[in-house]
């Protein structure tokens, strides 16, 4: 991890222990306020519970120009981006993806690249609907280690990041209540409950709560989709192309919806903000995963909507590339912030 | 007579919470307001900035307040800090309207939390503000523009014109250009002076020059002055500013909450010769931080310099400084550039001074005291003989000065025994009509809430 950034963050955090007045706002400060002393997992664990909603930098007597020079959202940011670069698993893809949008716009290119080439030279004799262009099992043998292969890696990095803030053995009790945060996005409501500060200075509003929260429950219906769809297929024999009502339609319908609303407002909101609050050149990183993540819910639902078109293979290799480019990308762009932060929440859970 | 169409009925001058409860009140009565604050947009908000909590009285719980506060318990707990030198009237004005205040507060913008860690004592007395001052300022400023109030940074009042008994007009720079605007009222909110050290020295003495002011360097005085010179009525000691003591290491101005220190109570304090000058364990910290503000600066160069070991380290808040650290007295005098031998020395005679150490208590007075030594110390008196050794410098910090406008109790100034007809004043600048001396937590902002109301109402009455 980068010196420079973890003694700018302990300075500001002893700053801010000298002061308190934020202590309402969010987790960071509950947590900061039971130290004396800042080690580097402890700066870790506080910029893994900053959820960067600014509330503390605009209501801060010694932000800039004043020589104290506090921007805790951004210190802790940087610490949060090193953090997660530091312990991807292999540590080399995470300094890659990260802060580079170029790179994970490139990873989508390879992917859907790879994807129309499979769909070309993998054309099987007979199938309905995608599987016409892309045979179950070729799908399978495609998706189940760009699936499993993030899982280990995050697996990897979550375990290095317990280690390296020093928490305790893991109850279910701590998990529960960082899911109860999440599912609520408790800290970017501001403690006062008016949201948090984003897109227009020091107003609150609940614009980027909401936003995140679109994608998340977004992501969430789209993965249910297919794990429905996917149980379906093994368990119950039906295999897709499923009708509008059935359960992964329905899932994914409206989880595609949500996703690429929250995305599209999400971007809208970054392009508003005050970079200089976020972490150091990691605004590409941020925008390209966002655009990835829409994409992937943008493709899916123009592939419901056109399906039953000529342009279906092609839309199928665009979707099925942005999908493997996004699972695979996952413990190495933003995506890998959602591990972290409930690892956090956990974490500060035990305190 | 005919107006330009762009002039505001009332001009505000400050930007900080006073001035902003007048403008917020005034545009509300529908009135076109001005507001003229002299610092840039980064530093609005004058003292109000570096400020916390507003003092309320309360029957029964309010907002994140519990239990009561009352009338009676208020006004005692401040002719307590401030001796009697209070006007009671214009005190229980200001405790009476207190409570009506908070949820005007809230509904205004300004959030409000329970007490933060360190200041539980408070928590029936004190309503903390969510992100503290520059929170509630920053709310008050959303507030304020959506009422179409006008406000002007970086806008330095240099004179109000005045004409009898009514302020024809007055006069500002910006970016370099002079102006001038002829309001119908105007409401004077710009604190106190004590950002201007030169000022400050001539009241208080040459010693003022090496003081620290704890908040805005943009309270220099100069409406204040400028009324003064020309006969408006004045309040308040001239000679006298509420000084506390700080780490002598914080900025020359603006350093706020942060520069603090805690650890007087455990520790010795000697001046730059070495020597001890008074009981450092005289009561719990709350109550004496201001006393030593006054300590400090009658020793040699204005300075103290605190000594600990390695027991009492966290025994207090962290400041925003880390301590002085030596493995020896004769090291850590060195660091200091204190002399060594005279330090060394007056540990020596404070550590054979202290007695049984068994009955200590770090948050009572806990009356483990020193014997037979002058001055003594009277609680917390503990040896120092644990290394590491920790310093810290203490310097005075300035929060306030008492002298400014004399009001009523519609916050309206006078010259010789009649009102100015269109002059008002709220906050810092006239709380010497109220604090005389002394200084109770979370008062300040009552005073500049309950007169900033009140003076934006009146002055919005006469302009309408």
């Amino acid at each position: 991890m980068q010196t420079d950034f973890l003694n700018e963050a302990r300075r500001q955090a002893e700053i801010c222990n000298a002061c308190r007045y934020c202590e309402g706002y969010c987790s960071v400060f509950p947590a900061l306020h039971a130290e004396r002393a800042f080690s580097d997992g402890d700066l870790t664990q506080l910029a893994n519970l900053c959820h960067n909603c600014r509330g503390c930098y605009y209501a801060c007597q010694y932000t800039a120009p004043h020589e104290f020079d506090l921007n805790l959202p951004q210190a802790l940011a940087n610490v949060r981006q090193e953090s997660w670069e530091d312990l991807a698993f292999p540590r080399a893809a995470g300094k890659a993806f990260q802060k580079n949008g170029v790179m994970i716009a490139g990873a989508a290119v390879i992917g859907f690249a790879l994807l129309f080439l499979a769909a070309r030279s993998l054309t099987p004799a007979s199938g309905e609907g995608f599987y016409a262009v892309l045979s179950h099992n070729a799908m399978v043998a495609i998706f189940l280690p760009a699936f499993l292969f993030p899982l280990l890696s995050i697996g990897i990095s979550l375990r290095r990041y317990w280690q390296s803030v020093g928490a305790q053995p893991l109850k279910l009790a701590h998990l529960m209540q960082a899911f109860r945060q999440a599912a609520n996005m408790k800290n970017l409501k501001g403690g006062h409950g008016d949201g948090c500060n984003f897109e227009d200075e020091d107003r609150f509003t609940h614009a980027r709560r909401a936003a995140h929260q679109a994608v998340m429950y977004g992501f969430l219906l789209c993965f249910a989709s297919t794990s429905v769809a996917t149980l379906m297929h093994y368990l119950l024999g039906m295999s897709a192309p499923y009708g509008l009502l059935s359960l992964p339609k329905l899932l994914g319908l409206s989880g595609g919806l949500l996703l690429v609303a929250g995305c599209a407002e999400m971007i809208r909101l970054k392009l508003k903000s005050d970079r200089k609050l976020g972490a150091s050149k990691a605004f590409g990183g941020e925008i390209a995963f966002i655009g990835l993540l829409g994409f992937v819910g943008l493709s899916g639902l123009v592939l419901y909507g056109l399906g039953q078109t000529a342009m279906m293979p092609g839309l199928l290799a665009l979707h099925l590339g942005s999908v493997l480019a996004f699972f695979l990308l996952t413990p190495f762009t933003k995506m890998a912030h959602g591990f972290y932060r409930l690892a956090a929440l956990a974490a500060d859970a035990q305190r | 007579m005919t107006r330009p169409v762009n002039t505001p009925d009332i001009v505000v001058i400050g930007g900080g919470n006073a001035a902003l409860c007048a403008a917020i009140t005034a545009a509300e009565a529908g009135a076109r307001v001005l507001i003229l604050e002299g610092a840039p947009k980064a530093y609005r908000g004058g003292n109000s900035r570096h400020t916390r909590n507003f003092r309320c009285m309360h029957h029964g719980p309010l907002g994140p307040l519990v239990e009561s506060y009352t009338e009676e318990e208020y006004l005692a707990d401040l002719m307590k800090v401030t001796a009697g030198k209070t006007d009671e009237d214009l005190a229980r004005l200001a405790i009476r309207t207190s409570e009506e205040c908070l949820p005007w507060m809230e509904a205004h913008g300004v959030r409000f939390q329970p007490s933060l860690s360190g200041t539980l004592s408070l928590a029936r007395t004190n309503a903390f503000f969510l992100g503290g001052g520059k929170s509630l300022v920053n709310a008050y400023y959303r507030t304020a523009e959506s009422l179409g109030v006008q406000v002007e940074y970086e806008a330095a009042v240099t004179h109000l014109e005045l004409t009898e008994d009514r302020i024809d007009f007055l006069d500002y720079t910006q970016g370099g250009e002079s102006h001038r605007v002829a309001p119908k009222s105007v409401v004077v909110a710009s604190g106190g002076f004590q950002a201007d050290v030169d000022w400050l020295a001539r009241a208080w003495g040459p010693a003022a020059k090496n003081f620290l002011i704890r908040g805005t360097p943009y309270n220099r005085g100069v409406v204040l002055a400028d009324l003064l010179e020309q006969g408006i009525e004045q309040v308040g000691d001239p000679t006298q500013c509420h000084a506390v003591a700080i780490d002598g290491r914080a900025p020359k101005f603006d350093g706020g909450i942060v520069t603090r220190l805690d650890c007087v109570p455990f520790s010795i304090v000697v001046n730059k010769d070495g020597q001890r000058f008074y009981d450092e364990g005289e009561d719990v910290w709350p109550k004496r931080y201001a006393i030593w503000g006054r300590l400090v600066a009658a020793q040699p160069d204005q300075v103290g310099y605190v000594i600990i070991d390695a027991k009492s380290l966290n025994l207090f808040m962290p400041s925003v400084f880390p301590p002085i650290k030596a493995d020896t007295l004769e090291e850590l005098a060195e660091k200091m550039g204190l002399p060594a031998d005279a330090l060394v020395k007056t540990v020596s005679e404070f550590n054979a001074a202290c007695g049984d150490t068994s009955k200590f208590h770090p948050t009572e007075l806990d009356g483990v005291s020193t014997q037979g030594l002058s001055p003594p110390k009277t609680n917390w008196a503990r040896p120092i003989v644990e290394p590491p050794f920790y310093g810290y410098s203490l310097r005075t910090g300035v929060t306030f000065t008492y002298l400014g406008l004399k009001v009523d109790d519609r916050a309206q100034c006078s010259i010789g025994n009649r009102p100015v007809s269109n002059l008002w004043a709220a906050g810092e600048t006239m709380a010497g009509s109220i604090l005389g001396q002394g200084y109770l937590a979370g008062f300040g902002m009552t005073i500049g809430t309950v007169f900033g109301r009140i003076a934006g109402r009146e002055a919005a009455a006469h302009a309408n």
